[in-house]
């Protein structure tokens, strides 16, 4: 086997009788072989191409860095002789520091600042929790609650959200800036009906509708200096600030805007039948 | 020295005036239900460097659905694929086209 391995140009010239089995097991991967680096090459070019006309810019940018990379290497290898000697000398300093150290006795009360730091600021929480609870409960984990939603279905093309009153409620938000995010959020629309219950077009799980509100608490509830929820929403000229009443803190928030919204057959309908 | 470097690596002001200028050219990637449980993908605020044309063509194969450019006047080009193609988009903005993913919202459920 291998003589036969080691000598393609026999095979090449002429099958020898006996071991003709071998070889056409030896060929057939072989030829695969072959053939697989092609597809790949191809496949490489073209995804080459590809990311070459996305954006230009990227790949020279690469490559400069790429070879500045090699630059610095090729620094650091002609560096490498002063590199070795550079390491006695740093311990000599050490040795010579240490001794300055212990002669002056400097680094006691540093050392002994650096240890109390963590100690500090476990004393320092200790004293915010037993004093103001409500500043640092959130790093203890105890997580603002709000009640789930309460989401069902009405007719087959509907979703019922029943509580959604209670829950702008507890978040001291209006029900209708609450309604705008979710309907821009899950680009649709819908109804309040007679029972302050908000109907949205659209089959919609409780999960989703969760993680919406989820995320309307991030953006428009919570405080991001000390992460409380005891926040108001203040309107200035045509601008949202969302002020923290525990910290003070204030900051800008993006209105909600529903973006871009695809025609969809049923409005391309209604646009017809109504005009 | 060292406290001059600190005062100058955070600034408490800079951070409304970047999250501005990142609102303009955020990209947003939505979700839209149609009739039944059938939706739609819009991928809105691509940067105008990006050949959208190649995008589209390359995502239609990977994901092996439809797919159009609509011309907005107010937000540009929107791409637009059929089904939940969401996560998908977005993988493939932060890998192929190596856009940070501060700069991406996706929307929807
Ligand atoms: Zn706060």
């Amino acid at each position: 086997m291998s003589e036969t391995l080691f000598d393609p140009t026999l095979k090449k010239k002429k099958k020898s009788t006996k071991s003709k089995p071998a070889f056409v097991t030896e060929d057939e991967p072989s030829s695969g072989a072959k053939s697989t680096p092609a597809s790949e090459m191809d496949d490489l070019s073209l995804g080459d191409g590809n990311e070459f006309e996305f954006k230009k810019k990227k790949k020279k940018s690469k490559s400069a860095a790429a070879s500045a990379v090699d630059d610095f290497e090729a620094a650091l290898e002609q560096a490498g002789v002063p590199n070795s000697t550079a390491p006695t000398n740093v311990a000599d300093d050490v040795e010579t520091v240490k001794g300055l150290e212990i002669e002056i006795g400097y680094q006691a009360p540093e050392g002994a600042e650096e240890v109390s730091y963590d100690k500090m600021l476990d004393r320092f929480f200790q004293i915010l929790r037993e004093n103001n609870p409500e500043m640092a409960s959130d790093r203890q984990g105890v997580k603002y609650k709000i009640p789930p939603p309460i989401v069902g279905r009405e007719g087959n093309k509907k979703t019922l959200f029943s509580n959604i009153k209670t829950i702008s409620n507890k978040m001291h938000r209006p029900t209708e800036h609450v309604i705008h995010y979710l309907f821009a959020e899950l680009g649709t629309s819908g109804s309040v009906d007679g029972s302050q219950r908000l109907v949205i077009k659209g089959k919609f799980q409780q999960k989703a509708i969760e993680g919406v509100l989820r995320r309307y608490i991030m953006e428009y509830v919570t405080c991001k200096t000390c992460k409380s929820v005891n926040t108001r929403l203040l309107k200035e000229n045509r601008l949202y600030f969302l002020e923290c009443n525990s910290c003070g803190s204030r900051r800008s928030v993006q209105s909600i805007k529903a973006g871009y919204q695809a025609v969809t057959r049923d409005a391309r309908k209604k646009a017809h039948t109504t005009t | 020295m060292a406290s001059l470097d600190n005062l100058s690596s955070f600034d408490p002001f800079a951070e409304s005036g970047d999250s501005k200028t990142q609102i303009a050219n955020q990209i947003h990637i939505r979700c839209q239900q149609r009739n039944g449980r059938k939706t739609i993908t819009t991928v809105q605020g691509i940067p105008s460097e990006y050949d959208l044309k190649r995008i589209l063509k390359t995502l239609k194969k990977e994901f092996g659905c439809n797919g159009h450019i609509n011309k907005d006047e107010e937000l540009g080009d929107v791409l637009q694929f059929q089904g939940d193609q969401r996560q998908k988009v977005l993988d493939f903005l932060t890998t192929a086209l190596e856009i940070p993913k501060t700069d991406i919202k996706m929307h929807g459920f």
